[in-house]
């Protein structure tokens, strides 16, 4: 690669052009790369292994303090105590991934629009105004998680950002169902897919634009949305403003972020997100064992039970003999939470909890209870169950993208 | 609502005189139970919803991989597309899984990395975050 490629260091090829004939690369030796990042707080992720410590920034626009995985493309991870606060994520600590650095950062809502095309009676060419005031406005509570969320505790390790339990988010998404504006374009018979689209490009000319697409059936269903609005306020624009997909009980690499282009399609979808990318070994968990071979591998789908605690950090000291409440979040994934359990003796005696407020199935639902701590080594778990009886896997499932985790967790804790 | 389940069988020093009791959500007894609809539904919020234009600046890494002359084919080749952190963050991984990594980006994702700079960089990334 040549100078100009190595001077491509901005976040745009816009800000390439601004960036051009600026400074070289500042080198930073040794293990102080990190720490090197501005004076900026450190924070150690709980990870078994690995380099544990990120920077807390508070760089990023319409974002508060966030955990940095990656600056460019961004990855920025919630820190974790936002999760006891309340089940709705606020938008300026809802997690970020991008997958290609060319994100636009500017929207300028009136020349913006939304294409509708491929397999319809009318193509569409959408703006703002006619989505936000031409079609019924809906609202749906849903959990957005990444795919790889909690990767950093895949064992044997694999490669992709290490997150702990951050990239995931429950918001209150208002705006219009696909449905709806599917059938203002008409979809011809024979449809089979429906592809998305955003705003953001690769960096390098003929890499793999990223596209997700729903089977048709499931794209009119009624249930998957665009959604304008995050927790009543427009999208901060790492969160895909101004127009975002939202696939309820399914992994977030679906819900296309800055959604410009909704293609019908009347065939399969083979391209390279599809195909080749996100993809699960078709078994109960999307379990496997490292190098295993025959298996089939299907594209990820909808999301499985997790449940976290979320007032007691590991390593905490309890007083003994003395009332404790421990309380957290649980999600259902593909459908609502049935129950969330605890059990303090390792897994033998699972205990009931009491759940807080339902905001919807597909929403993030509070749980509570409280116990004497007596010994030294306290250990609790927490486990949910779904609405179809899906519980929690007792143990971690292992597949080469670090996909899917939802084991059971557990918090070590100290009394005294 | 205040209730106690009863432990029953604990063998565990550590559970010795567990009580658990569960507290009720503070939510006033008697509401009204909602029961949420599955679907997205017409929403109660104020009629008009006006979206604002938006221009950000989005912060640049200014980290280089760390290192001497090693570090020279890593920095030419893998900058454009990402910056290093996420990177240095990686757990120790095998020879051969960092080349199926840079295998990957050049293939899969089209890196313009320079073919004679592969090895220098898998061997930067193995001596890096190799495993030992």
């Amino acid at each position: 690669m040549g100078e100009s490629m190595r001077r491509m260091i901005g976040t745009t090829r816009r800000s390439f052009l601004r960036q051009a004939g600026a400074g070289g690369l500042a080198l930073v030796s040794g293990s102080a790369w990190i720490a090197s990042a501005r004076a900026e707080t450190l924070i150690d992720l709980p990870l078994p292994e690995g380099p544990k410590a990120r920077v807390v920034t508070t760089s990023f626009p319409q974002k508060a303090a966030m955990i940095l995985q990656r600056t460019r493309p961004p990855l920025l991870e919630t820190p974790f105590e936002v999760f006891d606060r309340g089940v709705f994520t606020p938008n300026d600590s809802f997690f970020v991934r991008w997958h290609w650095a060319v994100i636009p950062t500017e929207v300028d809502v009136n020349t913006f629009r939304l294409s509708v095309c491929g397999h319809v009676d009318n193509e569409l060419s959408m703006t703002l105004k006619d989505i936000v005031d031409g079609l019924p406005r809906v609202e749906l509570a849903a959990v957005n998680q990444c795919s790889g969320n909690s990767r950093g505790y895949t064992a044997p390790p694999v490669a992709g950002a290490q997150w702990s339990n951050g990239a995931m988010g429950n918001a209150k998404w208002m705006g219009v169902r696909l449905k709806d504006v599917l059938d203002r374009a008409g979809v011809k018979r024979g449809a089979e897919r429906v592809r998305f689209a955003g705003l953001d490009e690769p960096v390098v000319d003929g890499a793999p634009k990223l596209m997700k697409s729903l089977d048709i059936d499931h794209a009119r269903d009624g249930e998957v949305m665009i959604a304008y609005a995050m927790n009543g306020e427009q999208l901060p624009l790492l969160n895909g403003f101004p127009l975002r997909l939202i696939v309820p009980g399914w992994y977030s690499t679906y819900w296309v972020k800055m959604l410009d282009r909704i293609e019908v399609l009347n065939g399969p979808d083979d391209t390279f997100w599809m195909k080749s990318a996100y993809l699960i070994p078709d078994t109960s968990g999307a379990t496997m064992k490292p190098g295993q071979t025959g298996l089939t591998m299907v594209p990820i789908n909808k999301m499985v039970p997790r449940s976290f605690v979320t007032n007691l950090t590991a390593g905490a000291t309890l007083k003994a003999g003395t009332k404790t409440t421990v309380r957290g979040i649980a999600f259902g994934g593909s459908t609502g939470v049935k129950s969330v359990e605890i059990s303090l003796d390792g897994g033998t005696l699972w205990l009931p909890t009491v759940l807080g407020r339902d905001e919807g199935k597909y929403s993030f639902r509070q749980w509570q209870a409280e116990f004497v701590p007596a010994a030294r080594v306290v250990s609790v778990m927490v486990r949910c169950t779904n609405s179809d009886g899906l519980a929690q896997r007792a143990t971690p499932n292992w597949n080469p993208g670090g996909f899917m985790h939802n084991a059971i967790e557990t918090v070590y804790l100290t009394a005294a | 609502m205040s209730l106690s389940a009863a432990p029953v069988g604990f063998g565990a020093a550590l559970l010795a005189g567990l009580v658990l009791a569960i507290i009720g959500h503070p939510e006033p007894p008697g509401a009204p139970i909602v029961v949420p609809a599955a679907a997205p539904v017409p929403t109660g919020a104020p009629r008009t919803f006006v979206l604002k234009s938006v221009s950000v600046d989005l912060p640049s890494s200014d980290i280089a991989f760390p290192g001497g002359t090693e570090a020279e084919a890593i920095n030419a080749n893998c900058l454009a597309c990402h910056s290093a952190g996420m990177v240095l963050t990686q757990h120790n991984l095998s020879k051969a899984t960092w080349a199926g990594v840079v295998d990957k980006m050049i293939h899969a994702y089209k890196a313009p990395v320079a073919e004679k700079d592969v090895p220098a960089i898998v061997d930067y990334l193995t001596e890096t975050r190799g495993s030992k």
